[in-house]
């Protein structure tokens, strides 16, 4: 297989998008947000059940692509027990890392299992998918409960 | 879909003559040649096309029916024989019922605007299918909504085809105007639009037919078909993006108002009464995509040259050939499998997202279309988020649906 493919559609996210995480709504969800990607039709909805500022659950649902229920599987694994801040840190970083791919200041391996999703930027039309669910973690941090959208 | 008999040629189109015309497919994407089954969201441009527009560029650039100078009679006399070229094209009876658009969008919206907004009251209802292109939903909910009127929506059968009694049920007193795809964007089903026609007229409601798949496809005669308007896309017929055509029968034309105001639409213009011009430049405000309306004469020249026969000999047997070869993808279920096909072929893949098959896909070269395809109404029909979409035209061979296939059992190879 191609080397580009490869990095794309690494074990890892195979097995993710198969077997996601957290793909459920968490106990005492106490935010949400759905976000759309109008140019596939994907849909997601992140819960959030957080107690002062810590994530103290997260799950998701909805329909995707593989990188996008990766991503999202990936992110709700990542952000167990993590603080508001911490998460939006994350975001930061994830983002530039899919978005810029090594023009960005991001090292993957200090991204854990997300540096799984460092294959992305190689693949323009894939970036919208891989940051969906991260966007929609965002409006359901901040707690606005308006959709998010891609576009 | 009907079955060519074992041993029946395949039309008399010489496919490697043809491609030669297209320049486009002389190249290699991500090192691999390209196999480019997307004609049914854009077209490629044969090389006459592309020079037709260069030479009005290069030689005849001006604008129309206003200038006295030699360049503006070359451009205008270029553009108006553009207009006659499609008269011929779709049949119609006068050149004047063929007004320039800037796609099927536009001239759908051209309908809804001036023919629409006059005839529709409030409790009135227009009658669509399922199957239709956001482009033949979203026009009709805005007037809908401004008039209070009601949408009716024609259902299918699970493979796809229209359930003609079922329209027939739903024009009723208060329909206004039956509005429906010629051929399926997303499934490729060719709708009995003659018959549906027929059975509208005998309620005395008109009928838009959206060709925009129809037209690279079938031969089209307005007159025998008995429609009311026709719209299609010079994109989707190999010739330019930014020129469509909006067919209307002269009566209905005459009685609509102008849609858009500004030059050439009008005869007169004082601050007190302005006159409108005379069919077409009634619909035609404002200086028209000159060099497109050209482009797109020359892909009507390039298209009839081939001849429509023989392309639906030719897309026929790929359709019939690929139509096989994707049954035998084990894990690979075909979406719109009716009777009566044009060259498209919507598909899933186990539970590979359509995304994930078109990024692979693209990789060895080949370039498909993922997803809703504009007919979201569509994909809720059939319970999919999306699907892949192939679909094919004239320049394609039977190679092309071999290497799809062997990139299907690599996306079979990742998704494993």
């Amino acid at each position: 297989m191609k080397s580009e493919l490869r990095d794309l559609y690494q074990e890892v996210v195979i097995d993710h998008s198969k077997k996601p995480r957290n793909f459920r709504k968490p106990e005492g969800a106490n935010r949400s947000a759905e976000g759309i990607n109008p140019l596939c039709g994907d849909e997601i909805t992140v819960y959030l059940k957080l107690s002062g500022d810590v994530i103290e659950d997260i799950g998701f649902q909805g329909a995707g692509c593989a990188i996008s229920k990766a991503s999202a599987s990936l992110m709700t694994a990542a952000l167990k027990n993590k603080t508001k801040a911490e998460a939006e840190a994350l975001f930061q970083r994830v983002h530039s890392m899919v978005s810029e791919g090594p023009r960005s200041n991001v090292n993957p391996e200090e991204l854990g299992k997300l540096a799984v999703l460092s294959g992305v930027w190689e693949f323009p039309a894939r970036v919208k998918c891989a940051s969906l669910a991260w966007h929609t973690l965002r409006a359901a941090l901040d707690g606005s409960g308006a959709p998010v959208s891609t576009e | 879909m009907r079955l060519v008999r074992e041993g029946e040629a395949p039309g008399s189109l010489d496919v490697e003559r043809v491609r030669a015309d297209f320049p486009i497919l002389q190249q290699e994407v991500h090192g691999k040649p390209l196999v480019y089954l997307d004609s049914a969201a854009t077209s490629q441009k044969p090389r006459g096309v592309i020079d037709a527009i260069a030479r009005y560029y290069l030689d005849d650039n001006s604008n129309v029916h206003r200038g006295v100078h030699l360049l503006s009679e070359r451009a205008t006399q270029a553009y108006e024989a553009a207009r006659e070229k499609v008269q011929r094209f779709v049949s119609a009876a006068h050149a004047h019922e063929i007004i320039f658009v800037r796609g099927t969008t536009e001239a759908i919206n051209l309908i809804s605007q001036t023919y629409g907004r006059t005839r529709v009251r409030s409790g009135d209802e227009i009658v669509v299918t399922v199957m239709e292109h956001h482009s033949n939903i979203v026009p009709w909910q805005m007037l809908c909504e401004e008039k209070g009127a009601v949408l009716r929506v024609a259902p299918m059968d699970d493979d796809g085809t229209l359930r003609v009694d079922e329209l027939e049920r739903l024009i009723g007193p208060r329909t206004k105007l039956v509005a429906l795809g010629h051929v399926s964007n997303a499934l490729g089903t060719i709708h009995p639009v003659h018959r549906i026609i027929e059975m509208a007229h005998r309620k005395k409601v008109p009928v838009l037919l959206d060709g925009a798949q129809a037209v690279p496809h079938l031969a089209i005669d307005v007159q025998a078909l008995g429609c009311d308007f026709y719209a299609f896309s010079g994109h989707k017929l190999f010739g330019p993006t930014g020129i469509g055509v909006l067919y209307g029968r002269s009566e209905l034309l005459e009685e609509m108002p102008p849609w858009q105001g500004g030059g050439d639409m009008i005869s007169s213009v004082t601050f007190e009464k302005t006159t409108y011009n005379k069919l077409p430049y009634k619909f035609e405000a404002g200086t028209p995509d000159i060099a497109g309306a050209i482009g797109l004469g020359a892909a009507i020249d390039y298209v009839s040259g081939l001849g429509l026969d023989a392309i639906a000999a030719h897309e026929h047997d790929l359709l019939t050939y690929a139509t096989e070869a994707l049954r035998k993808v084990p894990g690979l279920r075909l979406i719109g499998t009716a009777k009566e096909k044009a060259s498209v072929l919507s598909f899933l893949l186990g539970d590979v997202h359509p995304h994930d098959i078109g990024t692979v896909l693209d990789r060895e070269g080949i370039a498909i279309r993922t997803g809703h395809h504009c007919a979201q109404p569509l994909m809720r029909r059939l319970g999919v988020a999306a699907t892949a979409r192939a679909s094919l035209a004239f320049y394609n061979r039977r190679e092309d649906v071999d290497a799809l296939v062997a990139g299907l059992h690599k996306v079979r190879e990742v998704f494993a």
